[in-house]
């Protein structure tokens, strides 16, 4: 499953960060109609977390509210250089991730 | 005679049977949503945010319902001892009240977070807040929405 992460590539110790998602899903609410009846079964991402120096700095629940392709902005402390990794999982069971270096100094 | 009643039924069936696809999911309501946030608060009362304390930005006027940009920041100094742990956005319209959830920790800095959401018609769309002290504070933006989203075939 595609996604677009957006790490900056440098980050001043201790700054402020911002991180950017964009997740190819089709967040399928279970409401929609199908054609020929019957309604589309649900399939949408549950959670996306965000992991940074061994532990979970972020994480969003989603219902079928979100907007296909979930799209996720959010910040996190830049203190070492590392990986900065997403993480999600949909009800289909399918867990994906993708990380970005960023180097901090 | 005969034929023409099961004619009759036919046409009574396809044309309710639409009808009953968009009303099976029950749909939020404003009752609904106020049940969905007492459960998120674990039944803990919700203070009216101080003006400022949660900005909540959603277009007030949505064309197309299937995508609308949300962005939320509770001002916090996002310290150990004192952060927000959750913000919780609901809708009273949508299929179910329940939106997204965003969960901050000191480490994210700040409590701010960006997504786009599904509106199914103009409504109130609220936030909860969960901070580090127990407290929730709730603020919320009316949203008019000419193309709602959800029931689309």
């Amino acid at each position: 499953m595609a996604a677009l992460l957006n790490v900056p590539e440098t980050a001043a110790p201790g700054e402020i960060v911002e991180i950017k998602v964009l997740i190819q899903h089709p967040m399928e609410t279970g409401f929609r109609t199908a054609q020929g009846g019957g309604l589309v079964p649900r399939n949408i991402i549950h959670t996306v977390s965000c992991h940074y120096m061994g532990e979970e700095v972020f994480s969003a629940e989603l219902f079928p509210a979100v907007a296909a392709n979930p799209y996720l902005a959010f910040t996190l402390v830049a203190e070492e250089s590392g990986e900065v990794e997403v993480r999600w999982t949909d009800e289909a069971g399918e867990e994906f991730s993708q990380s970005a270096p960023i180097t901090v100094g | 005679m005969s034929d023409n009643l099961t004619r009759r039924h036919a046409l009574a069936l396809t044309l309710a049977a639409p009808l009953v696809l968009r009303l099976s999911p029950a749909g939020a309501t404003p009752e609904t949503m106020r049940l969905a946030i007492e459960e998120f608060t674990r039944g803990a009362p919700v203070e009216q945010a101080a003006e400022g304390a949660i900005e909540l930005k959603i277009p007030l006027l949505v064309e197309n319902g299937n995508s609308v940009p949300l962005s939320v920041r509770v001002t916090s100094p996002m310290t150990p001892e004192d952060h927000v742990e959750e913000v919780a956005i609901f809708n009273e319209v949508n299929p179910l009240p329940d939106t997204v959830r965003f969960r901050f920790t000191p480490r994210s800095g700040t409590a701010r977070a960006d997504t786009r959401i599904r509106l199914n018609g103009t409504q109130r769309v609220h936030a909860v807040a969960r901070l580090s002290d127990g407290r929730h504070i709730e603020t919320y933006v009316h949203v008019t929405v000419t193309a709602p989203a959800c029931r689309e075939v």
